[in-house]
């Protein structure tokens, strides 16, 4: 017999996602993800200045600040065809790849990790083995045993206080939880390690961004920074010397204890390599442009259509036309008015109509995008396949390399195709992480060499032609494609749509009630105790949920506590 | 950029594109424009970020926090928690942010880097709607909100000078 269960909201995300299955055999058999806050930006912008646009879109979100204020400006720039000067496509790059770092480090640690780590059991672990296996796994300075003495202690005294904090929601004892304590207590270390190097990912974006959380220098047509060699109070010589030592930090975290610890999970959970593949469309796009009208990317990206690798299609470039003729947004299944089919976001609209939640009606805040029809997947391991597919050769040197070390410790044969699945969207999150941080290294010194021929320019100065113009604005974000798309007016926005993330991959059903990416990756999920469905997490967290942005506010009641609802 | 750690940190927080939601916000910026603060007091536009937040916030050796609130009082009144009303303030999840704020505190903690005395300056929302200003009512009490924020600092000892074109 078949059980509902409803987790609202899910915890450890930003925003409010609500997560409805059916279960059957101890197996999810039919999913629902739905969106439970409004977003209403886009009636904010409306006869605004396209010049004002990425500061306020940069507020949507609070995890999201830059990512929003790039593809904004990214966008206007666009519809005007204004060229990006070479020194402010590589701030803007800097900014753009210390983000993905951070985002990508905060998301494994300390929003997902807990899934799949019991922080009660490292208790019972033995500090000296686990530093003996901490030192097998790799050369990190903070496997000692010193260190795993210090944490299990501080650990223990925190416990002991009675309150777990942080901490309090796990699912600690639950049957799904298989690492031996030595492993947890490993990885909760390096949890705590993760607490720290993180800030420094944030203090490159602060001093390039000239403030976080929401960065001041970004402008339509460059950047404010000013360049010079000589003064305080710009970007000088003494302050992007601490930024690369705050790279060179982040590189050794990344690449001896990021992705090590995620092919040691990916090891340790074999099984999980089974589980949550969902939709095998998938979608990226390039990023990290080297030239001032965005015609080549340090990152590739492209399409990939049902799983079929040979199928890879690359997009190009700012002005793409394949992408940009590909995406609709259906609303048969969101509360907004709709009856027009699929629209083209130029033509979008985002007009509520609030149901109840039905079954095979109106479900979800989020609206349902499309790629020529087809819902997409987006996000790390997207981009990986992609980039993987074009011939990155960083892509292909860190994916074969984690799949080695996920190989020789599950001590049998792991291939790619384990990417397809809830644990592969860890890894390629982590092999996107290495990747990016060896790039932030690369873009850093590009600029050091522009700057040091001479090259101080950072703005073109935007004209707006009287008229229409429409631009789209795209931008490789850490949780996949984000795209924002503006129509001009007489120099005033007259619509303008933001296509996140979060809104490819926690789609409700689209125009023919083929599922979103969340809803498609649970079917087929084990459910151990439909009362603490961990498991249904854990494929849900592998996305990266982040629903402010997806969606946003007004549930004005913020609710007290989380609610598994089995019927 | 700051290079040496501020001893004070004054943290408004909220989403500017939802009214009232933007209240620690709109109360900072106020607080900016009426008053000179000295250099280790640090004002921050949280926004509605989190763990970006850390590093600002670790060993702080005083924290104020403007916010709004659902306090379950009436609308555009104000809380002034301190001292062992804080931590329930957290536990209760009284404002739509704390789950980002609660987080970082928590986190600090645990690192040993938690500020040494937090206070919560809360503001009932009127209105949150969508939309960048905020509701006259809740406009109309922003002045006492920063009477407050000062009257906090001065009382921690914090030369607090207003500005002369801005009578406090």
């Amino acid at each position: 017999m078949s059980k509902r269960i409803t987790i609202d909201p899910i915890t450890r995300i930003e925003g409010h996602l609500r997560i409805d299955c059916e279960v059957d055999g101890g197996k999810v058999t039919k999913a629902w993800a739905s969106g439970q806050m409004w977003r209403g930006v886009e009636q904010i912008l409306l006869g605004r200045d396209p010049r004002d646009a990425w500061a306020i879109t940069q507020r949507i979100c609070g995890v999201c600040t830059t990512v929003h204020a790039i593809t904004s400006v990214r966008a206007v720039e666009n519809a005007l065809q204004l060229e990006v000067p070479l020194n402010a496509q590589y701030i803007r790059n800097l900014i753009i790849l210390a983000h993905a770092v951070h985002d990508h480090i905060v998301h494994f640690y300390h929003l997902s990790a807990l899934d799949w780590v019991d922080v009660v059991s490292a208790l019972k672990a033995d500090p000296d083995k686990t530093a003996a296996l901490g030192e097998s796994l790799s050369s990190w300075h903070l496997n000692s045993k010193h260190e795993m003495r210090a944490v299990h202690q501080r650990l223990s005294s925190y416990v002991k206080t009675g309150q777990l904090g942080i901490f309090t929601n796990g699912y600690w004892g639950h049957p799904a939880m298989k690492l031996s304590p030595e492993v947890n207590l490993l990885a909760t270390a390096h949890y705590l390690q993760a607490l720290e190097v993180q800030r420094k990912a944030n203090k490159i974006v602060s001093i390039l961004g000239s403030k976080t959380p929401h960065i001041q220098n970004v402008a339509v047509g460059g950047v404010a920074n000013a360049i010079a060699t000589d003064s305080q109070s710009v970007l000088t010589v003494e302050r992007l010397l601490a930024i690369k030592t705050w790279i060179d930090e982040l590189a050794d975290f990344v690449k001896n204890v990021y992705l090590v610890d995620v092919a040691a999970v990916g090891a340790f959970y074999a099984d999980w390599t089974k589980v949550g593949p969902g939709c095998l469309n998938y979608l990226s796009v390039p990023d990290i442009p080297l030239d001032t009208k965005g015609t080549q990317f340090a990152m590739p990206g492209g399409y990939i259509a049902g799983g079929d690798l040979g199928s890879f299609k690359q997009i190009k470039g700012f002005n793409d036309q394949y992408w940009r003729d590909g995406v609709e947004e259906s609303v048969k299944h969101s509360w907004y008015k709709g009856g027009k089919g699929a629209l083209h976001p130029y033509k979008g609209e985002t007009q509520p109509e609030y149901t109840d939640f039905k079954d095979d009606g109106k479900y979800s805040w989020v609206k349902s995008p499309t790629f020529y029809g087809k819902p997409a997947q987006v996000g790390p391991l997207s981009r990986v396949l992609c980039m993987y597919l074009a011939g990155h050769e960083p892509t292909k040197k860190y994916a074969t390399q984690t799949l080695e070390t996920v190989s020789a410790l599950a001590k049998t044969k792991v291939g790619i195709d384990a990417l397809h699945s809830t644990i592969g969207r860890h890894a390629a999150r982590a092999i996107s992480c290495a990747v990016q941080v060896d790039l932030l290294a690369g873009q850093w010194q590009a600029l050091i060499d522009n700057i040091g021929k001479g090259d101080v320019k950072t703005f073109n100065k935007p004209t707006f032609p009287k008229g229409e113009q429409m631009g789209v604005g795209f931008h490789e974000a850490p949780r996949g494609v984000l795209s924002h798309w503006v129509v001009i007016n007489d120099g005033k926005i007259k619509n303008y749509q933001c296509v996140v993330p979060t809104t490819w991959n926690a789609a409700p059903r689209n125009e023919k009630d083929e599922p979103g990416p969340y809803e498609a990756a649970l079917l087929g999920t084990p459910v151990a105790d439909a009362e603490l469905p961990l498991e249904v997490l854990r494929t849900v967290h592998s996305f990266d949920p982040c629903l402010a942005c997806a969606v946003h506010l007004t549930d004005l009641e913020t609710r007290n506590t989380v609610t598994v609802k089995v019927v | 950029m700051t290079s040496a750690r501020a001893q004070v940190v004054v943290l408004g927080i909220g989403n500017i594109l939802l009214s009232d939601e933007g209240v620690g916000v709109r109360a900072i910026e106020a607080l900016r424009q009426r008053f000179d603060l000295p250099a280790d007091v640090n004002v921050i536009d949280g926004g509605t970020s989190a763990m970006e937040l850390i590093d600002d916030l670790s060993r702080a050796k005083l924290l104020i926090v403007v916010d709004a609130v659902k306090a379950g009082r009436p609308p555009a009144s104000i809380v002034h928690l301190s001292g062992n009303d804080v931590p329930v303030f957290f536990r209760s999840k009284l404002s739509p942010h704390q789950i980002g704020l609660s987080d970082v505190l928590a986190s600090l903690e645990l690192l040993g880097e938690a500020p040494q005395e937090t206070i919560i300056v809360g503001i009932q929302p009127v209105s949150l709607s969508l939309g960048m200003e905020l509701s006259g009512e809740v406009k109309a009490i922003l002045p006492e909100v920063v009477d407050l924020v000062v009257a906090d600092l001065r009382s921690h000892g914090i030369e607090v000078q207003s500005r002369r074109n801005f009578p406090a």
